[in-house]
């Protein structure tokens, strides 16, 4: 699998770590209930298809990225910098 | 038809003309008093205790594809009961002891075979935990031995002892450890569980559950709907999508685990052997391949494949602790979809919509829980409260914090498992 960071390009799933579904972009409020923590820090959608990844690219520019793949075949659609995602 | 030794003789002086199918292939009833969702491992021998413990036979288990396709049929088949967590340790345990008995149990030989498991280990702290690790299996009444240099060297002598980054400095030996016939598992439970009046329905994948006023009602399948007064989802890696169904999110991401096979050699593996720093380890089968695996590939997936960074990796690691191994040639492998939790430790509960339960989280271990998963899951199901030997095994043990079980010590998050 070969994942195109936004800034150094296509480069070796070697070169990244992954955090797992994209949901770190949606921290709740520290006031907010049990519930949304726990959907937050446990809970996934975990979808067969499309799925957006947050992948670190640790050994190249040190990016966090927000991959949009599809988790039945592993294509890779998507790619853009976490800072830059939407929420 | 039983299995005997008269059985068996007579039908190899007959050309085996007298076999019949192991079980029935029933058309679906409109209604049962429980339907189990997923025909793999766990909700087999669910549907086996429920009946032969429980009495009930109004069971039916629902498969999507046929028995043994999914991840009952595509691990690597080791049994063990060296956990260390209160909570782990007596269900699997629990689990090994039916395992001892289960071949004769079931009428069936699932080839139950205790040649012994080492963990290796290559550091004075790894040491220091494998002894606290053996001793916490001897309280919990299995057996550990903790083995020096010489003592692996004496059972193991073709691993390399002197590997710089990695000598190996002694072992975990657990003797009932062992591995088990995966699929004669699964067929085992079926023919079990279908002999006491369990229908096993295959191809009919379940679509949709059916909730009226917090209450579950039944399942639209694709061999149409189906009533039932309680539901359990017994579905592996493919959790996530049957929970969604009754609009339920779980606490789990499902990701591909991979293993290899080689080429069948005469016996050189007498154990299994897991390499405490390289996340590898390796079986012989029966039929004389090196079976093997090591980590997850650690990203979701659904691809029943996995990616060449984790092959490159489970080989480089299977040289650096045998490099005899590199004369095998490898035969083929593949992937398997884990339901990993944050914890690593799986779940058996009822749920908040009543009538409804979950026994899912088995992540890469579930294969040595398949007979007590079910045992407890039938206890549940059969007198409303969870079994002692899988009490911890909770849904919101997440969400309170109380209780997790992090065995392997990472952290309860999801890409740490
Ligand atoms: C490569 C690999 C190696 C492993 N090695 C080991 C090991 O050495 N030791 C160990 O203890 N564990 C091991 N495991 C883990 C173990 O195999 C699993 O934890 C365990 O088998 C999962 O439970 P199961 O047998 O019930 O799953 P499965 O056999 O996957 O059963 C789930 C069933 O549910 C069905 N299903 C899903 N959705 C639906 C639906 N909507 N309707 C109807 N049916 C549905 C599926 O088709 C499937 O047959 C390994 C796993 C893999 C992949
Ligand atoms: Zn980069």
């Amino acid at each position: 699998m070969r994942i195109p960071c936004p800034i150094c390009g296509e480069r070796d799933r070697r070169e990244f770590y992954y955090q797992g579904a994209a949901v770190a972009l949606e921290r709740p409020d520290p006031e907010a209930a049990d519930d949304a923590w726990d959907a937050y820090v446990h809970l996934r959608d975990n979808p067969a298809g499309l799925t957006r990844d947050l992948w670190y690219h640790e050994a190249g520019c040190a990016a966090w990225i927000v991959v949009t793949r599809d988790t039945v075949n592993h294509e890779i659609l998507d790619a853009e910098l976490a800072g830059e995602a939407g929420r | 038809m039983r299995f005997s030794g008269w059985k068996v003789f007579t039908e190899g002086l007959t050309g085996n003309r007298g076999w019949a199918p192991h079980w029935r292939d029933p058309e679906p009833k409109p209604e049962y008093d429980i339907v189990i969702i997923g025909g793999g491992g766990h909700g087999l021998s669910t549907a086996y205790y429920l009946a032969r413990d429980h009495g009930l036979t109004n069971v039916a288990v629902l498969e999507k594809g046929y028995i043994g396709g999914g991840n009952v049929g595509r691990n690597t088949t080791i049994v063990r009961a060296n956990y260390f967590l209160p909570g782990n340790s007596e269900f699997y345990s629990h689990s090994l002891k039916l395992w001892e008995g289960l071949s004769e149990d079931l009428n069936y030989n699932v080839m139950h075979s205790q040649r012994g498991l080492i963990n290796l280990f290559h550091s004075d702290g790894q040491r220091d935990a494998f002894a606290r690790r053996g001793n916490a299996m001897i309280n919990q009444g299995d057996d550990a031995v903790l083995l020096d240099r010489d003592g692996v060297r004496r059972m193991l002598p073709y691993l390399d002892f002197d590997n710089g980054r990695f000598p190996i400095h002694g072992g975990l030996y657990h003797p009932r450890g062992g591995t088990a016939r995966h699929d004669a598992v699964a067929w085992g439970y079926a023919r079990g569980a279908d002999r006491r009046g369990v229908d096993i329905i295959q191809n009919c994948e379940v679509t949709g559950i059916d909730i009226d006023g917090g209450r579950v009602t039944g399942v639209q399948t694709s061999r149409g709907p189906i009533r039932a007064g309680k539901v359990a989802m017994v579905a592996a890696g493919r959790s996530g999508q049957v929970a969604a169904m009754a609009g339920m999110r779980l606490p789990v991401e499902s990701h591909v685990l991979q293993a290899f096979v080689t080429e069948g050699l005469k016996p050189v593996i007498d154990h299994v052997v897991s390499f405490g720093m390289g996340h590898f380890y390796v079986s012989q089968s029966d039929k004389g391949g090196l079976v093997f695996g090591g980590d997850l590939d650690f990203y979701a997936s659904y691809a029943q494949r996995g990616n060449l960074p984790m092959a490159e990796h489970v080989m480089e690691a299977g040289m650096t602790l045998m490099p005899m191994i590199g004369k095998a040639r490898v035969l083929r492998s593949w992937g398997g979809i884990m339901d990993m939790t944050p914890d690593g430790s799986p779940i058996i509960d009822r749920t908040d919509i009543d009538g409804l339960y979950l026994n899912c989280g088995w992540c890469y271990g579930g294969f040595k829980a398949v007979p007590a998963s079910g045992h407890c899951l039938a206890h549940l199901l059969a007198t409303g409260r969870p079994h002692a030997a899988a009490a911890g095994f909770r849904l919101g043990r997440f969400r309170d914090g109380v209780g997790l079980m992090d065995e392997e010590g990472t952290g309860a998050q999801h890409n740490l498992h």
